[in-house]
């Protein structure tokens, strides 16, 4: 062609080498990232298109029926008498958890923030929890807590009768709550301590001078400044609290009736004890959609919510 | 906030935190002594706080019920095994996302950012699927490849990538004069320096997979393949009703080897969970 380049002067004489330093770099990037990348692809992408694909089909592993149904399982959720009590455990589940989770992680952050003797083995102790297994944590709770287990003894103690506390609906939901609060909340303690010690002292030294009583300093300093924290602690809490199984197969099952069924335990019924795969993937489909929507509503409360920003 | 407390507020501080710290220790205190009573005391009323007769006949019934020790050694080699390769290929990806540029770095990463935001249990059903068509139900690679590169690695990538961010350039570049390579570089420069995040790392992988209960469940039915968490919901009779002492028993075995090691490295542990772990 008539725009042939004149190849014949300068490259001729200096041949870059292939593989120029650039060139390996891509090489390097690529194979360096590609373990995780094609993981990723493989264990959250493609089930992620396949778990759509499932939700519109009726599909019983033990009868082996797979048939196209469109939206019928969506239909379903509204249909679904169990859905209304398994929404509203969720709901009561994550908040009751959130709300004593975050509290108590400040009360014990703000005491063991204290300059005491002895204060790291406290917080070494109010952490230990959170190293001990899920199940192993569990299954001692369940112990204390029959009718006439460790709690009941120690409550008999001092005069009083306690109930059977998993077998009846409101305790049993509470005692979740409060199993699950006592396992994790050293993480969250520990994760609200290394913010409080980022607070600048002299603010306080300042407010102490000027009179400002302490509850008050931690009204009005501390909790603003502590802000971002508090508000990325407390949706990691409520998504954690979305995906509990572990403490519910072990303590309660569900039960007593259906009280305690959150979403992911009614997920796990339908799709790995009734073998329920079609439905199943709708309802885990729920699931995400509800994390999704958390975090992007963190996303936007970031914004508005946290005063202060590093 | 406190130049000094009066000697009353110290007492009223060490009485609540003392108070506040009776249901973090007293369930592994109740767990340890009941599991080391005779049967007959398990539910002795009142309870008695000391055991007064020791029996650790349990201990012995639980490798008796079940091939405890097989469950207890596949919990800790898929753990150990899973933390040293997430150690491995989150620290080469994170690398990568921090310090070389490449094309599509920007949309990888992305992709494997939003492998956060899929809670676990959505991908179930599919991977059930896919392992059971592959042939690889009711084995350990499941638990393998999903922990060490599936969702629940991508938090490790993005520590490394985070961590990787802040060391100063000049380190590399220079060596980068003398000509060493981008592997040697990230092994012998920066990988050591990264201890911190390694750190978190290494303690949030092993103790994710340590406590995994709904994969092992779901995947695996043998007996002799289960992980500890599976093993110890297990101990129950031939009606379904459950064994305290030994479940006790097993789950003291389980925990207090994890303790101990979290008592002596307590520091790094909650150190490096807070500086690493939630800086967003």
């Amino acid at each position: 062609m008539a725009s042939a380049k004149p190849t014949t002067g300068m490259e001729g004489a200096r041949k870059r080498p292939f593989w120029t330093m650039q060139r390996k770099d891509h090489l390097t990037g690529l194979v360096f990232v590609a373990p995780q990348f094609i993981g990723i692809i493989t264990f959250v992408f493609v089930p992620l298109v396949l778990v759509f694909y499932y939700s519109m089909h009726d599909w019983n592993v033990l009868a082996g029926t797979f048939t196209f149904v469109g939206s019928e399982n969506y239909e379903e959720l509204f249909r679904d008498r169990a859905m209304p009590g398994v929404l509203a455990a969720t709901a009561i589940f994550s908040l009751g958890l959130v709300v004593l989770n975050i509290s108590l992680a400040l009360l014990l952050a703000v005491l063991v923030n204290q300059k005491l003797a002895g204060m790291s083995v406290f917080r070494t102790l109010f952490f230990s929890p959170v190293v001990v297994s899920v199940v192993a944590w569990a299954i001692v709770w369940r112990f204390l807590l029959q009718s006439n287990g460790g709690i009941n003894g120690l409550l008999y103690m001092v005069g009083i009768e306690g109930p059977n506390w998993l077998r009846l609906p409101h305790t049993a939901m509470i005692s979740l709550i409060v199993v699950q609060t006592f396992k994790s909340v050293g993480l969250n303690m520990v994760l609200f301590l290394a913010a409080l010690q980022g607070v600048p002292r002299e603010l306080h030294e300042a407010a102490r001078v000027d009179g400002v009583p302490p509850f008050k300093q931690f009204y009005r300093i501390t909790l603003p400044l502590i802000s971002p924290t508090l508000m990325l602690v407390s949706i990691v809490t409520i998504v954690g609290a979305l995906q509990v199984f572990g403490q519910i197969e072990v303590l309660t099952q569900g039960g007593p009736g259906t009280s305690t069924t959150v979403l992911v335990y009614y997920f796990y019924q339908q799709a790995f004890q009734f073998l329920n795969f079609g439905y199943g993937s709708t309802l885990s489909i729920i699931l995400l959609g509800i994390v999704a929507l958390l975090t992007y509503a963190q996303w936007q409360l970031r914004r508005k919510v946290v005063f202060y920003e590093h | 906030m406190n130049t000094k407390l009066s000697p009353r507020t110290q007492v009223a501080l060490y009485g609540l935190l003392c108070l506040l710290l009776f249901p973090f220790i007293f369930p592994t205190w109740w767990m340890i002594t009941s599991s080391i009573k005779p049967i007959s005391q398990i539910f002795a009323f009142p309870p008695e706080l000391f055991p007064s007769s020791v029996d650790f006949s349990s201990y012995t019934t639980a490798f008796e019920f079940q091939p405890f020790a097989r469950q207890y050694f596949n919990s800790v080699y898929i753990s150990v095994l899973v933390t040293v390769l997430t150690m491995l290929i989150c620290s080469l990806a994170g690398y990568a996302f921090a310090r070389i540029k490449f094309p599509g770095a920007n949309i990888m990463f992305m992709v494997v950012l939003m492998g956060l935001l899929v809670p676990s249990e959505v991908t179930l059903i599919p991977l059930f699927q896919m392992f059971r068509a592959w042939g690889l139900s009711n084995t350990h690679w499941p638990l393998l490849l999903i922990q060490t590169i599936g969702a629940s690695s991508v938090f490790a990538t993005f520590i490394m990538r985070q961590f990787f961010i802040t060391l100063p350039l000049e380190l590399e570049e220079a060596a980068r004069i003398d000509g060493l390579s981008r592997f040697k570089i990230f092994w012998t420069i920066a990988l050591p320096l990264s201890r911190p995040a390694l750190a978190a790392v290494a303690i949030f992988t092993f103790l994710h997979s340590w406590n995994s209960f709904l994969e092992p469940l779901v995947f695996i039915s043998s007996r002799e393949l289960f992980t500890l968490p599976v093993a110890l919901v297990n101990f129950t009779d031939a009606y379904g009703g459950e064994m305290w002492n030994v479940q006790l028993a097993a789950s003291t075995m389980s925990a207090i080897p994890v303790l101990i090691v979290f008592v002596i490295a307590q520091r790094h542990f909650i150190e490096g969970l807070a500086h690493t772990g939630l800086k967003g």
